[in-house]
């Protein structure tokens, strides 16, 4: 890649344009330097969909916790792009334990402190996480 | 030393770039390039076993922590390195050691660094950055593939270096505690090299070095006939995700390393080594091309088979040529 070649394509979602990122390119005397980028088309594109399936997945829980199929502990963790395992560490739990707690009948016999934990992990207030839904 | 001491530069990736503003605060004269190199960061990996966030793991540079810690011990500089049990004596003993006036490298999590762009934070747990002062209950941070220093609020900070997942930072941090007094880069170059084309040429199963590339290849073919398109699509943009998002300098590492062949051959006085620069800027043009067509194809995901399988070609193409590459290079004579 020449220094003239180095795109600058603005990555204009969720601040994406805020960052200039550094390339390294091949200047006109074959001599390699550090070039800053504002993105890629390319990249852009593939990191706006990995965005927007997220997107996806997370107004597909939010339904599901609304049609009493999921608990708001789905949807949150989702929205935090966290996985079962994951949050299974930050509340001290067990991966199959985080995945009970994920249905409704169980969410609702919750303790206040598992409830505290979780609101924890997803940075919100625990009236946040049990009114999600209703 | 005083935070206006400390002296930010801008890099392409967070761990050569760390190391490389640690070195030179003390007074080493060094690249982020040949920090690098020297380190041996360079590298190829396809993991379809090992899903993250629910695409298959490929890398185009070696395990975190590997880099800095090659890379010093190479130059013979004696760092400290340190985890903790828990965040509030982290807490206490960076601040110890920033009031001792030496700027502190460390292991965070993107997801929970506020100052930078959203479209940024994944849960990612390997991410490099400098503290270099704490002033009215800030952090002063230099993050090197940032243009500017920014601060951090102390729990913020707190948050990102024990973020809990694979791998775990655990408050990891490291600063500089002796530089030798003369530096020898030629050995350090030399090694830095041979490891790389070992890495890149020996491994024996078909998920590390330059195998895996063909591993790719093999299964991208497969995806039309495997996947559903969305999950293709994914698949697809995870790999470029990989090789040209924030911190790989364009093209999966490929130009950084060859930035680091060229400075090397400056330093050791070699046309060679100038040469395969010259040889991997062109390869990295094609991996550039590669990603480029990826897109191409998951913007218009009617076209079917024959893409794939085209694409499937031109890694072909790449690990073809690295092959040949890094065989070369192995038998240079030093």
């Amino acid at each position: 890649m020449k220094t003239n070649e180095v795109p600058q394509d603005p990555k204009n979602f969720r601040e994406g344009d805020k960052v200039n990122k550094l390339l390294y390119a091949v200047d006109k005397d074959g001599n390699y330097t550090g070039v800053t980028s504002a993105g890629w088309e390319a990249e852009n594109f593939a990191t706006k969909q990995a965005w927007d399936a997220v997107d996806e997945e997370l107004a597909h829980t939010a339904e599901q916790v609304k049609r009493g199929a999921l608990s708001p502990i789905a949807y949150y963790m989702h929205k935090c792009l966290m996985e079962p395992s994951l949050l299974a560490k930050y509340v001290g739990k067990w991966t199959w334990q985080v995945k009970r707690h994920m249905k409704k009948e169980n969410f609702e016999k919750l303790s206040a402190d598992m409830l505290a934990r979780y609101a924890k992990a997803f940075n919100i207030s625990v009236e946040e996480l049990t009114s999600f839904g209703k | 030393m005083s935070i206006a001491d400390y002296k930010h530069y801008q890099h392409a990736h967070c761990e050569s770039g760390v190391t490389a503003n640690l070195l030179r605060h003390e007074g080493v004269d060094i690249s982020e390039p040949l920090a690098f190199g020297i380190g041996a960061g360079m590298f190829f990996g396809h993991l379809p076993f090992l899903k993250v966030s629910g695409t298959p793991g490929t890398t185009f540079r070696t395990w975190p922590g590997a880099i800095f810690k090659r890379a010093t011990q190479r130059l013979g500089i004696t760092m400290h390195t340190q985890r903790f049990p828990n965040p509030e004596k982290a807490m206490r003993t960076l601040d110890d050691v920033l009031a001792t006036g030496k700027p502190v490298g460390m292991l965070s999590s993107v997801y929970y660094l506020p100052y930078l762009p959203e479209a940024f934070r994944f849960h990612f747990n390997a991410h490099n950055l400098v503290v270099y002062g704490k002033e009215n209950g800030e952090y002063y941070v230099s993050d090197p593939v940032l243009e500017q220093t920014t601060r951090i609020a102390p729990e913020d900070l707190a948050k990102a270096r024990f973020a809990k997942g694979a791998p775990e930072p655990k408050g990891f941090m490291y600063y500089v505690k002796s530089v030798p007094k003369e530096i020898h880069f030629e050995k350090a170059i030399q090694s830095g090299i041979k490891q790389t084309c070992f890495f890149m040429l020996s491994p024996p199963i078909p998920w590390f070095g330059n195998k895996a590339i063909f591993l790719l290849a093999n299964k991208i073919q497969q995806y039309p006939k495997k996947l559903t398109p969305r999950k293709a699509s994914l698949y697809l943009g995870n790999i470029i995700r990989m090789q040209e998002e924030i911190g790989t300098g364009g093209a999966g590492f490929r130009f950084l390393y060859a930035a680091f062949l060229q400075e090397a051959a400056n330093i050791l006085k070699r046309d060679d080594l100038q040469e395969f620069s010259h040889e991997l800027t062109l390869i990295g043009d094609d991996w550039r091309n590669f990603a480029y067509n990826a897109a191409r194809v998951m913007k218009d995901r009617k076209e079917g088979m024959v893409s794939f399988d085209e694409l499937a070609d031109m890694l072909r193409i790449c690990g073809e040529k690295e092959k040949d590459f890094f065989k070369r290079m192995q038998k240079l004579k030093w």
